[in-house]
C-alpha cells in the first residue's frame, strides 16, 4: 500500500485531489443536500451524480487531450470537431432512414477523419501543433455551420438519444463512455508500448527517432484518438439535447479539456501522462462550476475562478516559485 | 537577397492580396472604390489594432490569447466611466488603456520570472479578463459622449471622402509599431529573444525587461483595440471580441510571422488583417455565399501559407 502512495501517479495526482477534496468539502458543510443521492426509475439523481454527467463531455475530450499533450503538441481543434460530430449525426437521422448502428459509425469516422488530417499537418508536414490545429478549429465550426446550414437541428430518435441521455447501472449512460474510454487509454499506457511510444516521443522525438520509434505515426495515433474521444463527446451533447447546434456546441471545451489536462498533472512539453488525474481535473473543473452555481453565486463569476485555478496550478507547477517560497522560508 | 529570401513569406502574402483585390475588383463592380477599400480598414480596425499588439509577442516566441477578453472588459469599463460615471473620455481612455498595458505586464512577469508557458498564463488571462467583464455588467449599453473624439480624428480626403476615425487609428499604430520594430533597440530584442532566447540571454541582452515589455505592449494594444471598438459600435459590451484572439493569430500568421518567433514584419499584419477584411467583403458582394465560408476560406488559407513557410524553411536549411 505505501508503495502505491510513493508512485510519481500519486505525487502528481495529490495536489488535484487536495482541491477537489477541499470543493467537495466546502460543499458537505454549506451546500444543503449536496450528497444526498435520491433514485426515481431505476436511476441515481443527486448533485454529485449531476458533476459526473455535465463533467463527461470534458472528461472525454481531455483523455484524448492528455495522449496529444503527452507527445508536447496540443488540439485546439476538439471543440469544432464535437459540432461537426453531433451536426453529422443530425443530418443523418432526420434526413435518412438509417439505423443507429450505422450513424454512430458515421458521426465517430467523420470525427477520425479530421484527426487524421490533424495528424498528417503535425506528423507528416512538420506544422506547429497549435497552428495545425487552429487551421481546423477555424474552418472546423465554419464546416459544422455549413452542414447544419446554420440552423439548430433538432430530432427524435430514443436509440441515438440514448447516448447523452440514457441511464446504465442508474448511473448516465455517458458515465460508462468515459469509463470505457478511460479503460482504453490506461490499457494502451501500462499494457501495450503505445503509452511507451507517446512517452518518449514527447520527451525527446529525436532520440526517440533514432531509436526506431516511428513517431509520426504516433503522433497520427494520438490526434485520430483525441479527435474520436472529441466526436463521442460531440455525440453526448447532442444527443443530450436531441439537437445538433453548430454555433455553442463544444465552444471553448477545447480550452477545458486543456486545462484539465494541465491539472491532472500532465506538462504542456509533453512526456509523462497522467489519464486519471485529467478526470481529476475535469472534474474539479465540473464541480467548481455546480458550487457556484447551487450556492446561487452569479454564473459569470465561473470564469475569474477559473483563472484563479489556472494561475494556481501554475505556479504550484513552477520550480522557480517553489524556489522563491523555499527561500523566503530559510531566510524567516 | 538574403532579406529577400526572408521576406518570401511576407512577397507571398502581398501578391495573394493583390491578387484577390484585383480579381475582386474585376468580378463585382463598385469593389475598386475608395470608400470599399477605406472600409477595409474601418471594418478592421479592432482585429488590425489587436493583431499588431499579437504581432510582438510572436515575434518574442510567446502568445497572447487574452487579446478578446481584454478587449471586452475595456469596451464596458470605458462605457461605464463615459457614461455612467460621467468621466470625461479623455480622462477615461488612458485609464482603461493603462489598466491593459499593467494587466499584460502581469502576465509578462508570471511567464518570464516563473517559467509558466505563455500558452497556460494567456489563458487564465483570457478566462480572468472576460469573467471580469461579465462581473461588471453582464448587457451591453450604449455609449453616447464619444461624438466629439470621433469628429476631431476623423480626416477628411476633400469630396465625399474621409479616412473614418477607427481607421486612423489602426493606421497610426501601424506606423508606431513599424518604427518599434525596426528603429528602436527594443524592437532588435524582440527579434532576437524570439530568434533565440538562450543565445540573448547569453549576449546580454535584457531580456526579463523586454519579455515584460512585449506582454505590456501586448495588453495596452489590446485595450486600445478595446477602445476602437466602443468608438466603433458606440456601445460598451462585455461579450465584444469573442474569439478575436483565434483572428488575430491567423491574420499575424497569414501575414508570414512565423509562430516560432524570430521572423516576421507588422507590415504583414496589415497585409493579414486586410486579406482578412477582403474575403469577407467578397462573400457580401457576391451575396449568395454562405457567411460559413469565411472562417472555411481563412482556414485554407492558414493552410496555404503555413505550407508555403514550411517549403521555404526546408529549402534553406538543405542549402546549409
Amino acid at each position: 500500500m505505501t508503495r502505491v502512495f510513493q508512485t510519481a501517479t500519486w505525487r502528481k495526482l495529490q495536489w488535484p485531489l487536495l482541491a477537489l477534496a477541499l470543493v467537495l468539502l466546502f460543499n458537505f458543510a454549506f451546500t444543503k443536500d449536496f450528497f444526498e443521492l435520491t433514485v426515481r426509475d431505476g436511476r441515481l439523481y443527486g448533485s454529485v451524480v449531476d458533476i459526473f454527467n455535465r463533467a463527461a463531455p470534458v472528461m472525454l475530450l481531455a483523455l484524448g487531450m492528455t495522449l496529444v499533450i503527452a507527445t508536447g503538441g496540443v488540439d485546439l481543434s476538439v471543440g469544432a470537431v464535437m459540432a461537426i460530430a453531433g451536426a453529422v449525426a443530425a443530418l443523418l437521422v432526420t434526413k435518412t432512414d438509417l439505423s443507429v448502428a450505422a450513424i454512430i459509425p458515421a458521426a465517430l469516422g467523420v470525427a477520425l477523419v479530421a484527426g487524421i488530417w490533424n495528424g498528417i499537418l503535425v506528423g507528416w508536414l512538420e506544422v506547429p501543433p497549435i497552428v495545425a490545429t487552429l487551421i481546423l478549429m477555424v474552418s472546423g465550426r465554419g464546416i459544422a455551420q455549413l452542414l447544419t446550414d446554420g440552423q439548430i437541428i433538432t430530432f427524435q430518435n430514443r436509440a441515438l438519444e440514448f447516448t447523452g441521455r440514457g441511464s446504465f447501472l442508474g448511473l448516465p449512460f455517458a458515465i460508462t463512455l468515459v469509463v470505457i474510454v478511460f479503460l482504453v487509454v490506461i490499457f494502451l499506457q501500462t499494457k501495450t508500448a503505445a503509452g511507451l511510444f507517446i512517452e518518449s516521443t514527447g520527451d525527446n522525438e529525436t532520440a526517440s527517432r533514432y531509436a526506431g520509434v516511428n513517431t509520426r505515426a504516433v503522433k497520427l495515433m494520438v490526434y485520430a484518438f483525441c479527435a474520436l474521444c472529441a466526436g463521442l463527446a460531440g455525440l453526448i451533447v447532442t444527443t443530450n439535447i436531441a439537437a445538433a447546434d453548430s454555433n455553442k456546441a463544444g465552444l471553448w471545451l477545447e480550452l477545458d479539456a486543456i486545462l484539465a489536462t494541465v491539472i491532472g498533472g500532465t506538462a504542456l512539453t509533453g512526456g509523462r501522462f497522467y489519464p486519471l488525474g485529467s478526470i481529476v481535473g475535469a472534474l474539479l473543473i465540473q464541480s467548481l462550476t455546480t458550487s457556484i452555481l447551487t450556492r446561487g453565486v452569479p454564473i459569470e463569476y465561473t470564469l475569474v475562478v477559473k483563472a484563479v485555478v489556472i494561475f494556481a496550478v501554475c505556479l504550484v507547477q513552477s520550480e522557480e516559485f517553489r524556489k522563491v517560497i523555499w527561500r523566503r522560508r530559510v531566510v524567516a | 537577397m538574403k532579406t529577400l529570401k526572408r521576406n518570401i513569406p511576407f512577397l507571398a502574402t502581398l501578391s495573394v492580396c493583390v491578387l484577390l483585390y484585383v480579381a475582386a475588383g474585376l468580378n463585382y463592380k463598385g469593389f475598386f472604390s475608395a470608400r470599399v477599400f477605406l472600409n477595409f480598414l474601418s471594418d478592421n480596425a479592432v482585429l488590425g489594432v489587436a493583431a499588431i499588439g499579437l504581432t510582438f509577442v510572436i515575434l518574442s516566441g510567446g502568445i497572447d490569447l487574452s487579446v478578446g477578453s481584454v478587449v471586452g472588459v475595456v469596451s464596458i469599463v470605458l462605457a461605464i466611466l463615459v457614461d455612467g460615471k460621467g468621466i470625461p473620455p479623455a480622462v477615461a481612455i488612458p485609464l482603461v488603456l493603462a489598466a491593459g498595458t499593467i494587466f499584460g505586464a502581469g502576465m509578462g512577469i508570471l511567464i518570464h520570472y516563473y517559467a509558466l508557458p505563455p500558452f497556460l498564463v494567456t489563458l487564465g488571462g483570457m478566462f480572468f479578463a472576460r469573467g471580469l467583464g461579465f462581473m461588471i455588467k453582464m448587457e451591453s449599453m450604449p455609449i453616447t459622449k464619444l461624438g466629439n473624439i470621433v469628429d476631431a480624428i476623423t480626416i477628411p480626403l476633400g469630396g465625399a471622402y474621409e479616412i473614418p476615425a477607427t481607421a486612423v487609428v489602426f493606421l497610426a499604430f501601424l506606423a508606431i509599431a513599424i518604427v518599434i520594430a525596426h528603429f528602436t533597440r527594443f524592437g532588435r530584442h524582440v527579434y532576437a529573444i524570439g530568434g533565440n532566447e538562450q543565445s540573448a540571454v547569453l549576449m546580454g541582452l535584457p531580456v526579463a525587461r523586454t519579455k515584460l515589455g512585449v506582454y505590456a505592449l501586448g495588453g495596452f494594444c489590446s485595450a486600445a483595440a478595446g477602445v476602437v471598438f466602443t468608438f466603433y459600435t458606440s456601445s460598451g459590451n462585455p461579450t465584444a471580441g469573442t474569439g478575436l484572439e483565434l483572428d488575430a493569430i491567423a491574420a499575424v500568421v497569414v501575414g508570414g510571422t512565423l509562430l516560432s518567433g524570430g521572423v516576421g514584419l507588422l507590415a504583414g499584419t496589415l497585409v493579414g488583417v486586410l486579406i482578412f477584411g477582403m474575403i469577407q467583403t467578397i462573400i457580401t458582394f457576391q451575396g449568395n455565399i454562405n457567411s460559413w465560408w469565411t472562417p472555411i476560406i481563412i482556414g485554407l488559407l492558414l493552410l496555404a501559407f503555413i505550407l508555403l513557410q514550411k517549403a521555404i524553411q526546408s529549402k534553406r536549411f538543405r542549402t546549409r
